[in-house]
């Protein structure tokens, strides 16, 4: 960080003005409004207008109807951050130490793959995980897989393209972080006689958890909320919340029980949020 | 086996990077594949072909799709890079009341799940009668919206690391305010604005949750891509996707080689 002087004055107003209000209009008053949404009369229509009265009923409905959604998505999405963690790390860290003179080459392959659409990339992993593919032929030959087993349309098709699909906010985060670690502390580690196994829970984890705290939140958020993955990769069986919210808007037409459930997922994710960021200690997220 | 033990890690970090890329061979694949008839639901590989690199626009509506997509990437690319370059300006070199308030405001919208942004923005427009207008407009309303922040921390970080000694030494020698700009700062903090510009456009033409909310019943190309999906897939698709993919290697390529020659220049 360099010592820039900040100016006072009424010009730091007029440049920040034109993406505050952009930011008020589209993105907060929004908001307000998906809130009022979720506590209208259910009895409406978009076509006859739904009316404002504080139906708090609107949120003890949804979660009688869809807590296995809700929970499903909660749980999907912590097994793919968990699984993106891993992998992420073991990329980072080989990204970070290992790659010597091919480190840019490797920052850009790591996010090359993504250019590609996310839906034809996902659409991808539907011929990999086929009932013919060479993926399930070979688990049935080794006999992990039952003769009769499948992996495409199973939970385990969904949280796999979740993983696929957030690794990247993991792995940057995780690498901008690891960068940052002074190596020779490692190697004092070792010098000072610890195994390769403690020296990393004892040096290297520590000093990149801030890494691990973004990239976990970076991963875990839009997982949960994702359906491309469950609507492509998955069944009726492995619905997720955000399935569910966009079928009641687009085919239900059901406003108010769409509201209450966005509005549940966000509350949720913003109170794992503070409790992790509490944890974790970190709070220079960015 | 010690050479092993020494380059394991490396060796398993470039075995995620594989992992990654299997998809993408599927792609460039599959825009080789020949479908046997039009009712091929199957998504496998049948037979090879150049037809659908001869042919991208022979899938019936993917190239409007694709057109469109790409206006929509082009103009809010345009509105959030303007909004959030003078956004991260202010935020950098400015003081005013509310700063902190500001930052917290820009980090929410890329923490926030997007099927929560595009309902509530549906609800608003919604609530404000817009409901029988959804399309261009509000697609690029919402593209704007989601892409701002992530220009003002792509921009916020430029500006913040670079030292503000050579726009001194400018004033120093005389140059006024706006020659200092122009001349100075402008050009040192260009690439950060360049990058927020292609993280922008690639946001955009990629976004599925939030568009579909908000597109009634226009239709872009991840939308075109989402509807055959549960119909026949058209193997153009996937040569729309290798473009994408060849497009963008070229830029971080053709990026990192004009870095590379200025700084032998520098050095030399």
């Amino acid at each position: 960080m360099s010592e820039t002087v900040r100016k006072k004055g009424i010009v730091g107003y007029v440049l920040l003005a034109p993406a505050f209000v952009w930011l008020l209009l589209f993105f907060l008053i929004p908001f307000y409004s998906l809130l009022a949404t979720s506590l209208f009369n259910a009895n409406g229509s978009d076509f006859r207008g739904y009316t404002m009265v504080y139906q708090w009923s609107n949120f003890s409905g949804v979660i009688r109807d869809y807590w296995p959604q809700m929970a499903r998505s909660l749980v999907y999405g912590a097994i793919a951050t968990f699984q993106c963690l891993i992998l992420g790390y073991v990329l980072a860290y080989a990204i970070a130490f290992k790659a010597g003179r091919w480190k840019n080459l490797m920052l850009v392959l790591v996010i090359a793959p993504f250019f590609t659409s996310f839906l034809i990339r996902t659409l991808s992993w539907k011929l990999i995980l086929a009932d013919d593919g060479v993926v399930v032929n070979s688990l049935h030959f080794v006999h992990i897989l039952g003769p009769n087993g499948h992996l495409l349309y199973t939970p385990f098709a969904v949280v796999m393209g979740l993983t696929y699909n957030f690794l990247p906010f993991m792995v940057l985060p995780l690498f901008a972080s690891i960068d940052k670690i002074d190596y020779r502390l490692i190697e004092a580690s070792n010098d000072l006689y610890a195994n390769p196994v403690v020296g990393f829970f004892k040096v290297t984890w520590p000093l990149s958890l801030p890494g691990v705290v973004s990239g976990t939140l970076l991963t875990f958020i839009p997982a949960v909320g994702d359906y491309i993955n469950d609507q492509l990769l998955g069944s009726t069986q492995t619905r997720m919340i955000g399935n569910t919210i966009q079928a009641l808007f687009t085919e239900a037409n059901d406003y108010p029980a769409a509201g209450a459930l966005s509005v549940i997922l966000m509350v949720m994710i913003v109170a794992m949020v503070l409790f992790y960021v509490k944890r974790a200690g970190t709070e220079d997220l960015l | 086996m010690r050479w092993l033990r020494s380059r394991i890690v490396l060796l398993l970090g470039i075995l995620v990077l594989v992992y990654t890329f299997v998809p993408i061979f599927i792609v460039v694949m599959m825009s080789f594949n020949k479908l046997p008839s039009e009712q091929s639901k199957i998504y496998k590989f049948y037979s090879f072909t150049w037809d659908n690199w001869l042919h991208p626009c022979a899938a019936e509506g993917m190239c409007h799709g694709l057109v469109l997509s790409i206006k929509i990437g082009l103009l809010a690319t345009l509105g959030a890079t303007i909004l959030g370059t003078l956004a991260a300006f202010a935020l950098v070199r400015h003081d005013f009341a509310g700063r902190s308030a500001t930052n917290v405001l820009i980090f929410l919208p890329m923490a926030a799940p997007e099927i929560v942004m595009g309902s509530s923005l549906l609800a608003l427009f919604v609530a404000a009668g817009f409901a029988g207008q959804l399309g261009f407009w509000t697609i690029l309303i919402a593209h704007i919206m989601f892409c701002l922040s992530f220009v003002v921390v792509t921009v916020r970080s430029r500006l913040a690391g670079m030292s503000d000694t050579l726009e001194q030494a400018a004033m120093d020698l005389y140059a006024t305010p706006q020659q200092t700009f122009w001349k100075v700062t402008f050009p040192l903090v260009f690439p950060g604005i360049l990058g927020a510009a292609l993280l922008s456009f690639s946001l955009s033409f990629d976004d599925f949750i939030i568009t579909n909310l908000n597109a009634g019943t226009t239709t872009t190309f991840p939308m075109y891509v989402w509807g055959v999906a549960r119909k026949t897939v058209p193997m153009q698709i996937n040569v729309i996707g290798t473009m994408m993919l060849l497009v963008s290697v070229l830029i971080v390529v053709g990026s990192e080689l004009r870095s590379r020659a200025r700084q032998k220049a520098l050095a030399g």
